[in-house]
């Protein structure tokens, strides 16, 4: 494999990525507020339908990606007014939402399968793209993929580096602390619920407009992702950077299995297509298992030396969910 | 106490009605005729014995789905991984009906084996998800959505690899077993009354267990508060293995029927996502099993009524499940306004 070669493909897994990187932060953001929004997959599958369509009936790329993130807004406007005003599990009303949103896409999208539509061109830096190595790795995307690095970092500084992020997190922790301290909880859960929406809406068109451009209705291949995303959250700790991180690494490694595909004749496409499946469950296990009473109990009655380096590298791996992540919260 | 019997009634007929002004909404949206569409699901499902007999053809696996479903749920769990449960049931039921090709072990007991086989392929697959859980920290709703995945993934496999039609692997399936390996249907129907059988005493286990037994009761108070079962002596852990492990028999039982009596071999849908759709049924029926058998009934006659759509109006026939979740969403809504209306009373409950 050439160097070029190589550079191209990782270039590629950082577009590819740029859908599951929206969607993962949209998610962390919400779920660091407290909400658990269950219904990225279904809001995935609707604003990739429906910017498509948008897209193809304006031949406007924006108001095909504003459509995504509005529709991402609204699925999550009602998560959040179930969730929070009407106290209903959040688990239920986002896991209807995900099934019945995907049926909305396929029905919906119906009359718009298989039509070519705008695609969103590559955009490449002036002057930084002839640098070596990051030239084509970084400044040879499109806006989206741009869009997606910057959100990395603008959600991470917002929430650990600014006065009103911060608060965020105290509201995802401990709402009853926050709320004496003046701070409007649901008010502020419903907001960040609303923007987290949006950016898994953006996941939509990034894919439909971009990544897989089109509708293919349920063989669009996009049913999935949104699970994924949610997964990659977790894995992230709920903090921007590992989560994009989830996601660089999960996009890698499917690409991975494609590429060693010819060079592994013995395995199925089907194995290889679902790796990331199991790859996600030893993922959530790394994270997790650090947390359950057993491995502690284990661990207690291990030699000190070994026992400090599992702890360390069981802690390292570590990640608590926000403590009042889906529990309603009752202003007095 | 009967006024507010009246109102809740009232409220429930009140989510009907927003879900099917919700559906229209959608039907107009796609410009498509809505008295129509309604009327073709209502052909499609119960305008005619043959119809009818569909309809519990669904009807069976969503049943059985959803009755497992409801132990999981006593026990406070979210077993979505019920999908990849009933297709390893499936590919149990065939492996063992493969098993007894080509020799003289009787069709009956073949056929048996297979169902029982089915059962197990599916309680191990949950039990995975409980292992994951109670021993790996990885929540259900994650640990099973992965295994339902590979589930797929191996079922497709099996399909066109180690099980495929000699040179003609296809998403078809596999070769169908002989007449004799399958549950004797009624004549010129698909319906097997053996299937109506199982499901009925699938269901019937299940409201035994919850409302009349001692376990059924420790399972609730596992759901309801973990830590205060715990201290009061009830081995959590094993509790919550032991619903996973229901759940999932009984939707392995769904996945048998399905190979036994509906398509007589594997093909990649055989869990027709009957497992998510129980789900829902659990939700709309506050997840207590005596209105379980008609909700059931109810979603399974959307569902073919439904494949009317794409035939004679060119619609997807995916808007039953927009119907079906737009029922679910406004119970839920209209639950939580009573809720809110009246909190004293619910501090009562």
């Amino acid at each position: 494999v050439s160097t070029e070669t190589l550079l191209i493909g990782l270039a590629g897994v950082l577009a590819a990525a740029a859908p599951i990187v929206c969607a993962t932060l949209g998610e962390t953001i919400t779920e660091r507020s407290g909400v658990i929004n269950l219904s990225v997959n279904g809001t995935i599958l609707l604003s990739a339908m429906g910017s498509f369509a948008v897209a193809v009936m304006t031949d406007s790329l924006w108001l095909g990606f504003l459509t995504g993130m509005v529709i991402g807004a609204l699925v999550a406007l009602v998560v959040a007014g179930f969730g929070i005003s009407l106290r209903q599990s959040q688990v239920a009303v986002g896991f209807v939402l995900t099934l019945m949103c995907r049926d909305l896409a396929y029905f919906l999208g119906n009359p718009f399968m298989g039509l070519s539509g705008p695609r969103l061109p590559s955009l490449a830096i002036p002057w930084l793209e002839d640098l070596p190595v990051v030239g084509p790795l970084l400044f040879q995307q499109d806006a989206l993929t741009y869009l997606s690095f910057i959100l990395i970092f603008v959600t991470w500084a917002w929430i650990f580096r600014t006065r009103p992020g911060l608060s965020i997190i105290s509201v995802g922790e401990r709402p009853a602390a926050a709320y004496v301290r003046g701070l409007r909880v649901n008010r502020m859960r419903y907001l960040y619920t609303i923007i987290g929406g949006a950016l898994v809406g953006l996941a939509g068109p990034a894919f439909s407009l971009s990544v897989k451009a089109g509708w293919k209705g349920t063989i669009s291949g996009l049913d999935g992702y949104g699970w994924i995303a949610l997964a990659i959250t977790i894995f992230g700790g709920w903090n921007p950077i590992r989560a994009a991180f989830g996601a660089y690494l999960f996009v890698f490694l499917q690409w991975l299995g494609l590429a060693l595909q010819p060079s592994l004749p013995g395995v199925p496409s089907q194995v290889l297509q679902v790796a990331p499946f199991p790859l996600m469950i030893m993922a959530l296990l790394l994270v997790n298992i650090g947390n359950t009473e057993w491995v502690e109990r284990t661990l207690a009655a291990l030699p000190d030396s070994t026992r400090l380096f599992i702890a360390r590298v069981l802690r390292s791996l570590r990640a608590s969910p926000p403590a009042s992540l889906g529990v309603p919260f009752e202003q007095e | 106490v009967k006024s507010s019997a009246i109102t809740g009634l009232g409220l429930r007929v009140g989510a009907v009605l927003l879900a099917l002004a919700f559906t229209t909404g959608v039907l107009l949206l796609a410009s498509a005729p809505p008295f129509e569409a309604y009327r073709q699901i209502v052909i499609g499902s119960v305008g005619s014995v043959k119809k009818v007999t569909d309809v519990l053809v669904a009807w069976v696996p969503l049943a059985l789905a959803t009755s497992g479903l409801l132990i999981t749920f006593a026990a406070g769990l979210w077993n979505i991984g019920i999908e990849g449960q009933i297709t390893l049931g499936a590919i149990f039921t065939t492996g063992a009906l493969r098993l007894t090709l080509g020799t003289d072990i009787p069709p009956a007991v073949g056929i048996g084996g297979a169902i029982l086989a089915g059962i197990l392929g599916g309680a191990l697959w949950a039990l995975l998800a409980g292992l994951l859980k109670t021993y790996g920290g990885v929540n259900e709703i994650f640990g099973g959505l992965g295994l339902n995945f590979v589930a797929v993934a191996l079922n497709v496999w099996l399909i066109f690899g180690p099980w495929g039609r000699p040179g003609v692997a296809s998403m078809s399936g596999t070769e169908p077993f002989p007449h004799s390996l399958a549950l004797p249907a009624l004549a010129d129907l698909r319906l097997s009354p053996w299937a109506i059988v199982i499901a009925i005493a699938g269901f019937a286990l299940v409201y035994f267990l919850l409302q009349g037994t001692y376990f059924g009761l420790r399972l609730k108070a596992v759901g309801k508060n973990p830590r205060a079962a715990f201290v009061l002596g009830i081995p959590t852990v094993r509790y919550v293995l032991l619903a996973f492990v229901l759940c999932g028999g009984l939707g392995g039982a769904a996945g048998a029927v399905q190979v036994t009596a509906v398509y007589h071999r594997l093909i990649p849908a055989i869990s027709s996502g009957y497992g998510y759709l129980g789900l829902m049924v659990a939700m709309l029926v506050n997840y207590q099993p005596t209105w379980v058998p008609i909700v059931a009934f109810f979603f399974a006659a959307l569902n073919i009524g439904s494949i009317q759509l794409p035939i004679v109006l060119k619609l997807d026939s995916s808007l039953a499940g927009v119907l079906q979740g737009a029922l679910v969403l406004f119970v839920l809504g209209v639950e939580g306004v009573r809720q809110r209306r009246r909190p004293k009373l619910k501090a009562v409950e």
